[in-house]
Parts: C-alpha cells; sequence; structure tokens
C-alpha cells in the first residue's frame, strides 16, 4: 500500500493515543461509575467527602442552652419555645470564641416575619397573632415592651405560661 | 474454491480480531462496574414539607443561605418559599420575594416588573405558602443531562455538584423541571439544595429543618421503615410536585391543591 494512505492513518492514531494518554493524565483516579451506576453515578468519588467536609455553622439550641442556661429556661414554655435561637442571633459557629461574631437582631423586621397580620386562614400565619406594623408603635423596637424570650411575660409581673 | 474448514478457521481469526480492539477500548474498570451492581443503601433522605403549618417566616431559607454560603443580596437561594393568593376571581398569584429571605410582610402581591399588585383580604378565597427545595429526584434529569459527571446521586439518594469538575454549560439549570439550579455566583458552579449534605452525613438537621419554628419541614430516611416521616409518607395523603415527569421527587407535600406548580 502506498505511503500517503497509511500516514494519515498513524496521524489518526497519535491522535487516540495522545487523547487517552491526556485522559489518563486529568482524569482522577477516583473518578467512575459508583454506587448509583452509570446513569447516575458518574463522577468523582472523593468529592463525596468534599461535602461531607462542609463545616456546620448553626450549631442549634441544644448547643446555646450549655452556656445560657438562663435564657433558655426562659424561652422553654414560651410561644417562642420553637424558634431556634440562632434564627435571631445568627449562626454560632465562631461563638463563644469570637463574640463579635454574634448580633443580636432588634429590628422590627425581624418579629414581623411571623407577626405581620395575613388573614390567611388556610396556613397557620392566620392563627398568628399579629399586627401591622404601620401602625402598631412604628417608632420603637419591638423589644421595647415585648420580651422576645417569652412573650407572655410583661415587666413587674410573673411570666404567664 | 473455499473449503468448510479454511472458512471456520478464517470466522474465528475474524470475530476475534473484531473483538480484541473492542475489548481494548473499554474504558471502565470491570471493579467499577461491579460496583454498579452492589446492593441498596439503607439510608434513602426524603422530604416531608407540611403546607398547613408553613406561615412563611422565612427562616429556612435565610438560615439555608447563610449555612452553605449562599450570597445572602444575589437574587438565588437553594430553597425559597412561594406565597399562593386565590381570589375570588378565580386568579392565583404567586409570589416568593427575594425567595422569602426576609419573610412575608406585605399584604401585596409582588409581580416583579409589573410591581405590586394590591390584594383585599376580602378579595381572597384562600392563601397559604408552600416551601420549595431541591426534589432530590429518584430519576434526576439534571444528572442525566451533565456531560462531564460533574452532578451525580450519591448511594442514600442526594444530588451532589463537584464544583471543581462543573463546566457550567447550563444544561442541568435548563433539565430540572422545579427550577431548583442555579450559578453560583462566587464558585461559577451549577448549585442547588443537597439537604445539608454535610449535617446529614454528620447525624444532623438540614440548617431548614432547624430554623423552621413550625415542623413544616422535616427529614427522614425512607429505607427505615419506623421512621416518623416514613410513617407518615406511608400512611398519611401525600404528595409530590409535577410527578407527570417522571422524576420520582422525593420531597414530600402535606396539604398541596392544584393551584401549586
Amino acid at each position: 500500500m502506498k505511503n500517503h494512505v497509511l500516514r494519515p492513518l498513524f496521524v489518526a492514531v497519535g491522535v487516540v493515543v495522545l487523547i487517552l494518554l491526556a485522559r489518563e493524565v486529568l482524569v482522577p483516579a477516583d473518578f467512575g461509575v459508583q454506587e448509583r451506576g452509570y446513569m447516575y453515578g458518574w463522577h468523582r468519588k472523593g468529592n463525596e467527602a468534599d461535602w461531607k467536609n462542609v463545616r456546620a455553622k448553626y450549631r442549634t439550641t441544644a448547643y446555646c442552652k450549655e452556656c445560657h442556661q438562663d435564657k433558655y429556661a426562659d424561652i422553654t414554655g414560651s410561644p417562642h419555645e420553637t424558634i431556634m435561637c440562632e434564627n435571631c442571633h445568627g449562626p454560632g459557629l465562631a461563638h463563644p470564641n469570637d463574640p463579635q461574631s454574634l448580633h443580636i437582631d432588634r429590628r422590627r423586621e425581624l418579629c414581623i416575619r411571623c407577626h405581620f397580620r395575613l388573614p390567611y386562614q388556610a396556613s397557620g400565619r392566620g392563627r398568628i397573632r399579629g399586627v401591622d406594623p404601620a401602625t402598631h408603635h412604628p417608632e420603637a423596637e419591638c423589644v421595647l415592651c415585648h420580651y422576645p424570650h417569652n412573650p407572655r411575660w410583661t415587666p413587674g409581673k410573673e411570666a404567664r405560661r | 474454491m473455499i473449503s468448510r474448514r479454511s472458512f471456520c478457521k478464517k470466522s474465528i481469526l475474524i470475530l476475534g480480531g473484531i473483538a480484541v480492539p473492542l475489548a481494548a477500548l473499554e474504558l471502565f474498570d470491570p471493579k467499577k462496574l461491579a460496583a454498579d451492581r452492589s446492593g441498596p443503601s439503607t439510608v434513602r433522605w426524603v422530604f416531608l414539607v407540611d403546607t398547613h403549618k408553613c406561615v412563611g417566616c422565612g427562616f429556612c431559607v435565610k438560615a439555608c443561605k447563610i449555612e452553605n454560603e449562599i450570597p445572602y443580596d444575589a437574587n438565588v437561594s437553594r430553597t425559597w418559599v412561594e406565597r399562593y393568593v386565590v381570589t375570588r376571581d378565580g386568579k392565583v398569584h404567586i409570589d416568593s420575594p427575594k425567595a422569602a429571605r426576609d419573610g412575608f410582610t406585605s399584604t401585596s402581591i409582588d409581580q416583579g416588573a409589573l410591581g405590586m399588585l394590591k390584594i383585599e383580604n376580602s378579595d381572597i378565597d384562600k392563601a397559604f405558602f408552600v416551601p420549595k427545595l431541591c426534589n432530590q429526584c429518584d430519576n434526576p434529569p439534571c444528572v442525566q443531562v451533565c456531560p462531564v459527571g460533574a452532578t451525580y446521586q450519591t448511594s442514600d439518594g442526594v444530588v451532589l455538584v463537584d464544583r471543581s469538575w462543573c463546566i457550567g454549560c447550563g444544561y442541568c439549570v435548563m433539565a430540572c423541571p422545579y427550577g431548583v439550579r442555579f450559578f453560583h455566583p462566587v464558585y461559577h458552579a451549577a448549585e442547588k439544595c443537597n439537604f445539608c449534605y454535610h449535617r446529614i452525613s454528620k447525624g444532623m438537621k438540614p440548617v431548614c429543618v432547624e430554623a423552621c419554628p413550625f415542623g413544616a419541614r422535616r427529614i427522614g430516611n425512607i429505607r427505615d421503615p419506623n421512621d416518623p416521616v416514613t410513617r407518615i409518607i406511608m400512611t398519611e395523603r401525600v404528595n409530590v410536585l409535577k410527578e407527570e415527569y417522571g422524576t420520582k421527587p422525593q420531597v414530600f407535600y402535606v396539604g398541596l391543591t392544584r393551584e401549586v406548580k
């Protein structure tokens, strides 16, 4: 067979070999078909560990109550019991090592997430006591009158549970 | 004239010659193919949303954005809460301002570029909230369309994205019928809810579940028959979103109505 026929064939074979070599170098060793099969499980196995190693920022109330027993006692049994501390105080990851990382959100915007009056009887929102923030003491922070850790408590009186 | 003996010899030779290069070009490791047939995992994460309990406070969205480092003011979110307001004229108004990051603090419907739509309370037939998140489908279309294997499903059913492997083609964003995928503005890779995989794999709950004061969001293992979430899914009237797409979504809803898309 003439040389001019074989030459492009050699080039094509060379290209294929180069691609296979590059693939060998570039593709991580743990890349391939994993537990969920070829259609859903074709991936780099090490990435699962990457995701598992992400640090959790929210520590939940169980972590906060270890030091803040007083606040935990206040909120337990109150209508706000189910709200976790970090919803209002921010994630506790860096706390207590870096106290500045936690701030206390006293803005009215925080309270009206639930307490803006929406008469939606088909959802739980309709049963939450709500106000119109435009008319309900618009000048004041809610915490001036309401104790957020037990909203039923009023200064000078024993807390109602 | 070809003899029977030489025909058989040549046939075997040619068939063998064809078979060898095919085997040589096989790029899959047999061990990897064996793993394909291994037994099912003992964990399959599922989610249960009770739309009766959701009040649209948006604490779930706030916590999710902080926990998973989704830029707080960017208009993208792994999870969001939709408000459905059905008025007396039969119209359905749906909004989710800023993915409900700050809750619903207005009676007006946010129509985007069309402005706010004022709805009188007396015009409302029914109104409710529906939290949305990734459905971790058992037949995930986003995974099937990925050309590079950057998104995949783990053995416990969670669909993850390999940020270092994603080429940003956007096929998965287009393929998801639920619109849960978006591009992460910092990592420039496809992003989605993964049930807080870093938390559930350590025995914690997803942060939206922790943040919900009303128990509207719950997570469970459907392979465990004694799991309270599994009990509810098996024994109560639950529904999934867009069942007709055949994606087998694994986020179950209590209290869905036909208005919810």
